[in-house]
């Protein structure tokens, strides 16, 4: 039910752009070479390297094409939440509240745009060549699966949820995008650049490790560098669905501390 | 003088922002952080990549992350008033005396710079000193010589922010261009991969282009890899670029006073 | 809920926001609260047509924000339909349609229509319904030109009439507009007005009208609640308001020649600049016999007649009841 409103409203939007065709198709050019210029920067690293940390090309690619899947997707289902800033200064959010649409479905709909197909596109590129590398199982297919969508899960409640630090304050929202981008540009990387106190922050405390390392793990017959047990491997559902639920506290408790507030 | 009360009070502005300045330095090093990491591993896998070695790898990182918001990299910076002042027309009442308008926004950004640069440049820097291995400036010399290339670094940032603001003349709006650019800034200035690493004519291109001053110009001066001749090369390289493009932002504003858009109303 | 319940049933409502304030020679700035709305009680019935009225910072939009659960208040108690507007907000949102007057909520690049479909769906007004809801406000509105022009496109009325077509199409219970008929041009607030009007008669629509346009209370509303300093200062009919205020009209003569001050029953002279006097006399009073006075001892060329102004009437409201 909430979905149909989704859509209904991101249908309006898509219409919407589409009155300027040729804007709308600028801009998605204009991501798509945005995108591109980014799989150029991880080409260029491995103009120089055979490995990273010790993971090949490949392999590197699974783990970046995999994560910038399940980004595009959250990204593309978030919308506009990054602004709920500007809309409660501009009043909109009020407008929004006399609805009767939840508000959560409202903002993230608002200005729904496709621009970020390009970015999709590239990564299930990525990720479909990497797959080719990949010795697959029924198993280790259903992990490949549940992965993309827990990833999506994740991105989508670690974006909503630290974007609800602008029910608090206005001026320190940049705050939030070391965790929200942070997290994204971390998941680009095998994890075991990094020392062991910090996969495990990645692990239990913003649980982007789960977005793709662990699966990944698996996919790849690799066992955990750094020890972790062989469960985490398939624990992204969980990490997923407790990550949401976690954003949704804390966007409950968001909307009450502006209702009971006032701006 | 006139420019340098301009450049106080755009500092000034700018310092209001405390918590969201706070915010930028905690966010700048966790990616300066992130970014370290990656960057040791790649240079653990090849030590000699693109000339550096590791702490040189490392130390990259924080200026880059330094430079960032000085330099405006993302774009933004007081060339954002100009766009706005385009798109509600106010801007017709400053074109009658164009010669200052350039003058004005440069002074302008340059005293949001300093801000930018003592806080969220400084900032970030001192962490990155005290969680990795930085290198500092090896003489006086070295260190006067980047903080030259630094100003010149934004002077030319700021040249192409204005062309791009600029385009809300005939665009009305500049935001489609601004992440363009912002989006080229990133990876042409180095800021997203050292440009001593990207190979062959793409390597060529890139450090030829404006970008590089803003961040692997100032980089390799403060690291030591310019010196004598080369260091003048390197920081007329920039000092060229900022003369192009500050040229070229008068001719625009010349042509958009003859075809000034007015949007509102 | 009973056929006696009110629709609106506002309690001793309170609402107090926390600022922080400078204050000379502290560095950092001072915890302080801003009493909004406090001791707030009337009650709206079905079918009403209520004007909302008082001066700006009043506590007008805090009690509107209140209703229609956009606030939740410190104290007090608010049901509207017989919910509360904060904790059932999206079923309340079904029922009441909002204008905010400076704002629209329709999508600014697409045509009217467009907009118009959205809020079926999302409504989940019944095909036939809506049909005929659109087909009679276009109608009456005056829309039927618009309905495929964008809405970015539209004057200022005719995007304040899609707007109050839009808040209308659910037929909702009660209908909140605040500032409807500002910008308007005098015929099109004279229409609109005649369209709430009929709208009130024919739905038995209720009506909360925030404005400070006396002009649309007198034409609209039955009942004025006036509100200043965030608390209600009178509750009633509009000609009582002028009762209560004290408030007077004046009549403007303008004498052939100079004279010393007119002298009729019923009205004394406030002012006089050459051949001009302006004479003031109470509000509820009708003008007739004062001008039949003045003409028949006094050579007259010309006279007007000026309406008292709602900002006097509640000053003068409000300095009485402190």
């Amino acid at each position: 039910m909430h979905l149909r409103s989704y859509l209904q409203i991101a249908g309006l939007w898509i219409r919407a752009a589409w009155q300027y065709p040729t804007s709308f198709v600028l801009l998605a050019v204009g991501n798509g070479l945005i995108t591109a210029l980014d799989f150029v920067g991880l080409w260029i690293m491995f103009a120089h390297l055979e490995d990273l940390a010790g993971f090949a090309l490949h392999e590197v690619a699974l783990l970046y094409g995999s994560a910038s899947l399940a980004l595009a997707v959250a990204d593309t289902a978030i919308g506009s939440v990054e602004r709920i800033g500007s809309y409660i200064r501009t009043g909109r959010l009020d407008q929004m509240m006399t609805k009767p649409v939840p508000l959560l479905v409202q903002v993230c709909a608002d200005q729904f745009t496709l621009r970020r197909l390009g970015r999709l596109t590239q990564a299930a590129v990525v990720f479909g060549w990497a797959c080719t590398y990949v010795d697959w199982t029924p198993t280790r297919v259903l992990v490949a699966v549940s992965m993309l969508v827990s990833g999506g899960l994740l991105f989508f409640g670690l974006f909503v949820g630290f974007s609800c630090v602008q029910f608090w304050t206005t001026d320190a929202t940049e705050f939030a995008n070391a965790f929200t981008y942070g997290g994204a540009t971390v998941t680009q990387y095998p994890l075991t650049i990094f020392p062991r106190e910090v996969i495990v922050g990645l692990t239990f405390v913003i649980p982007v490790a789960f977005v793709n390392w662990y699966p990944c793990l698996y996919l790849l017959g690799r066992s955990d560098p750094t020890g972790m047990p062989e469960a985490f491997q398939f624990a992204s559902p969980v990490a997923g669905v407790l990550t949401m639920a976690a954003a949704l506290l804390v966007w409950r408790s968001g909307v009450r501390h502006y209702t009971s507030t006032g701006s | 003088m006139l420019h340098v009360a301009i450049a106080t009070r755009a500092f000034r502005r700018y310092s209001t922002y405390r918590a969201a300045t706070l915010a930028g330095i905690f966010t700048n090093s966790v990616f300066g952080v992130i970014y370290s990491y990656a960057y040791l591993a790649l240079w653990d896998a090849n030590p000699t990549a693109g000339g550096y070695d590791a702490q040189d790898a490392v130390t990259y990182v924080w200026l880059g992350q330094a430079l960032l918001m000085t330099v405006a990299l993302w774009g933004g910076g007081t060339t954002d008033d100009l766009a706005e002042r385009i798109r509600t027309g106010d801007v017709a009442i400053d074109l009658y005396r164009p010669v200052g308008l350039v003058g004005w926004y440069l002074a302008s950004d340059l005293g949001r710079a300093a801000y930018h640069l003592l806080t969220r440049g400084v900032g970030p820097t001192l962490i990155g000193f005290a969680v990795f291995h930085i290198s500092l400036p090896s003489s006086p010399l070295t260190a006067l010589a980047f903080a030259v290339s630094l100003v010149l670094a934004v002077v030319v940032s700021f040249a192409v922010r204005f062309l791009v603001a600029s385009t809300a003349f005939w665009l009305l709006d500049q935001s489609g261009v601004k992440v363009m650019s912002g989006a080229f800034a990133i990876f042409f200035s180095g800021m997203m991969l050292p440009l001593v690493l990207f190979p062959g004519w793409l390597g060529t291109l890139a450090q030829a282009l404006p970008w590089a001053s803003y961040v692997q110009v100032p980089a390799d001066v403060w690291l030591g890899k310019h010196t004598g001749a080369d260091l003048v090369t390197a920081l007329g390289f920039q000092l060229g670029w900022a003369i192009a493009l500050l040229a070229a932002c008068q001719g625009v504003l010349r042509l958009a006073t003859r075809k000034v858009v007015v949007q509102g109303g | 809920m009973s056929v006696t319940e009110p629709l609106i049933d506002v309690r001793d409502l309170e609402r107090t926001f926390d600022v922080r304030r400078r204050v000379e020679g502290r560095r950092r700035r001072v915890r302080d609260s801003v009493v909004a709305v406090h001791d707030l009680t009337f009650s709206v019935a079905a079918g009403e047509m209520v004007g909302y009225i008082g001066p700006n910072g009043a506590g007008k939009s805090t009690t509107i924000k209140m209703l229609t659960g956009i606030l939740v208040p410190t104290g007090g108690r608010v049901r509207v339909a017989g919910l509360d507007p904060s904790r059932d907000r999206v079923e309340l949102a079904r029922r009441i349609g909002v204008v905010f007057g400076q704002r629209s909520t329709l999508w600014w690049d697409l045509p009217l229509r467009d907009s118009f479909d959205l809020l079926q769906k999302i409504y989940r007004i019944a095909p036939g319904r809506y049909r005929d809801n659109l087909a009679k406000f276009v109608d009456l509105l005056d829309l039927g030109d618009q309905l495929d022009t964008p809405v970015r496109q539209l004057s200022l009325g005719q995007r304040m009439r899609g707007d109050i077509t839009a808040a209308l199409l659910h037929d909702p219970e009660v209908l909140y507009l605040d500032e409807p008929t500002i910008g308007l041009d005098v015929v099109s607030k004279g229409r609109l007005r005649e369209f709430l009007r009929a709208l009130n008669e024919d739905r038995g629509t209720t009506l909360v009208l925030t404005t400070h346009d006396l002009q649309d209370i007198e034409a609209l509303c039955d009942r004025v609640v006036v509100i200043d300093h965030g608390t209600s200062v009178y509750d009633g009919s509009l000609a009582g308001l002028h009762a209560e205020g004290g408030s007077s009209r004046t009549l403007v003569v303008d004498l052939v020649d100079e004279a010393p001050p007119i002298s009729v029953p019923g009205a004394s002279v406030r002012r006089v600049d050459g051949p001009r006097q302006w004479l003031s006399f109470p509000a509820q009073a009708s003008a007739a016999p004062i001008v039949a006075a003045v003409a028949a001892s006094y050579d007259v060329a010309d006279l007007s007649i000026q309406e008292p102004d709602i900002e006097d009437v509640i000053r003068q409201l409000y300095s009485r009841n402190v």
